[in-house]
């Protein structure tokens, strides 16, 4: 069958995508953009994560006829619009300056679902964080930077938001609270 | 390549004679359950009917106090309707204790009741088991078997129910709209899973063609003090090793209204009605919440490395029921 959708707000087809095939599937394999990570294929580990019409979800478990004119946002357009092209989005900043990143399967889904996160809770407690990302999965269990890093973004994404506060030269240092008690 | 066709019909009508036509056909819903079993080869349908475009999208509210819920509603929208969170918290806490953002933003209310064991054997088709390749057997009983059944099983299958919301659904005695070939009718929950017996291939009473379209949940004005609580091997993400949705209505210092339902301890969400009935019109205490569960688990039969859940479900509803009665005591 033929699939159209949009992709970081360009328009794709898609043909002779086979009926079970995932929206990953797709996206990897016919559209050409691997950002998005095949690892765990049961929508465990979260490394798929991309937006379908604003949501995070994993693309992993949606079929590939469910994107039908849909609007996909993957890794690969998280930085459009956020500066210069081929800078990098607030978030992935935030992951290369607190050193988010080990060896990186994990990272463009966490990308994904903490800018979604930010975008719709700008200054998350340490629970929301952890709650918002519970559904992806480092292997590497990094997961103290990669906090750091989305309250990094948080912090300087404040920052830049008020006026009187320093710019993002000087960003304040990254919130550290109380571990909620679970 | 398998042939598979994929359609999304236009009406019910369409939907409900498409899978009727063809005995190897499936509903797709959210697929957050369906795609990955395809892919574990545990379903192979040859075709899907993509139902999330039907017009069961809303949630309303009825005549009288109730509300009724659409089968294509997204777990994450039901769980943030302000309806649901101030009449039926119950319900709300329940979703929001299942899967994570990016499952709850796909999954819907239909395909949620439907979603299969997360039994090890069933999800593994190298293995027997007797609820995906009937009279093959179940090596769960004497295999891994922690999180499985200690209420309900047969010697046929010891799964679990691994929904969330349908706790929370069963405690609310919700009513199931579901269209089939031969028009609408209405199934209790508390009704619709099945009991394993030595049929363990039917997770449920529907026929092949049958569509959920809507929950109704009745008025219960007891539900406004409702609550769901789950024990999990970790602090999210994880089904259920047991899980407690309760409603709780104290005139007196009397129960003068409960309701209450065990999750990941049965085949299906578990209403406890013999821990209700000794409740009601009972001092609203620690030592007679105990009571009660204890009648309500007194029937159950663990097995070899799951006995755990008997006294785990016991804390988690008498803690849910003190909290509800808003008193202090009970088991931290």
């Amino acid at each position: 069958m033929r699939v159209s959708f949009t992709v970081n707000g360009r328009r794709h087809e898609a043909d002779d995508v086979w009926e079970g095939e995932s929206l990953l599937f797709v996206l990897r394999e016919r559209l050409g953009l691997p950002g998005s990570k095949n690892a765990c294929e049961q929508g465990e580990c979260g490394s798929c994560t991309v937006r379908l019409d604003g949501e995070v979800v994993c693309a992993c478990l949606v079929a590939a006829g469910q994107a039908q004119g849909r609007e996909v946002r993957t890794v690969e357009g998280l930085a459009d619009g956020a500066g210069p092209p081929g800078g990098l989005a607030p978030i992935q900043q935030a992951f290369v300056d607190a050193g988010a990143v080990q060896c990186g399967f994990c990272t463009p889904g966490l990308l994904v679902t903490a800018d979604a996160l930010l975008e719709r809770q700008p200054s998350p407690s340490d629970a929301d964080i952890r709650e918002a990302l519970s559904g992806n999965l480092c292997r590497c269990t990094g997961y103290e930077k990669i906090l750091d890093a989305v309250r990094l973004a948080a912090a300087r994404s404040a920052a830049g938001a008020a006026p009187t506060a320093p710019g993002p030269e000087a960003p304040p240092a990254p919130r550290s609270e109380p571990e909620p008690g679970e | 390549m398998r042939t598979l066709r994929y359609q999304r019909p236009e009406g019910v009508e369409a939907a409900v004679s498409a899978v009727n036509a063809t005995p190897g056909a499936r509903y797709l819903g959210g697929g957050t359950n369906l795609v990955d079993l395809m892919k574990l080869g545990v379903e192979t349908p040859d075709l899907l009917v993509d139902v999330s475009g039907l017009p069961h999208h809303d949630i309303e509210e009825l005549p009288g106090g109730g509300v009724r819920i659409g089968a294509a509603v997204r777990n994450s929208d039901l769980a943030a309707d302000p309806l649901v969170r101030t009449r039926y918290p119950v319900v709300s806490q329940a979703l929001l204790a299942g899967a994570s953002d990016q499952l709850r933003n796909v999954a819907t209310v239909g395909g949620n009741l439907l979603q299969r064991t997360r039994c090890l054997y069933f999800q593994d088709a190298g293995k027997p088991c007797n609820k995906r390749a009937p009279g093959t057997g179940c090596p769960a009983i004497e295999g891994v078997h922690r999180n499985l059944a200690i209420l309900g099983a047969s010697p046929h299958c010891v799964a679990t129910h691994p929904s969330d919301l349908a706790v929370a659904l069963a405690a609310l005695d919700a009513q199931v709209l579901v269209e089939g070939g031969t028009g609408p009718r209405e199934i209790p929950l508390t009704e619709l899973h099945r009991l394993p017996g030595d049929r363990p291939e039917r997770d449920t009473v529907l026929e092949h063609g049958d569509l959920i379209t809507h929950v109704r949940l009745p008025a219960a004005p007891e539900a406004v003090n409702s609550a769901y609580r789950k024990a999990r091997d970790r602090a999210s993400f994880a089904f259920a090793l047991s899980s407690v949705g309760a409603a709780l209505e104290v005139r007196d210092g009397l129960v003068h209204r409960v309701r209450l339902a065990l999750g990941g301890v049965a085949p299906k969400p578990w209403r406890a009605r013999a821990a209700e009935e000794r409740l009601r019109g009972a001092p609203a205490t620690p030592e007679a919440f105990t009571r009660a569960v204890e009648a309500e688990l007194s029937v159950a039969e663990p097995l070899r490395d799951n006995a755990f859940k008997v006294p785990l479900t016991r804390h988690l509803a008498v803690r849910v029921l003190c909290d509800l009665a808003g008193r202090a005591g009970g088991p931290r």
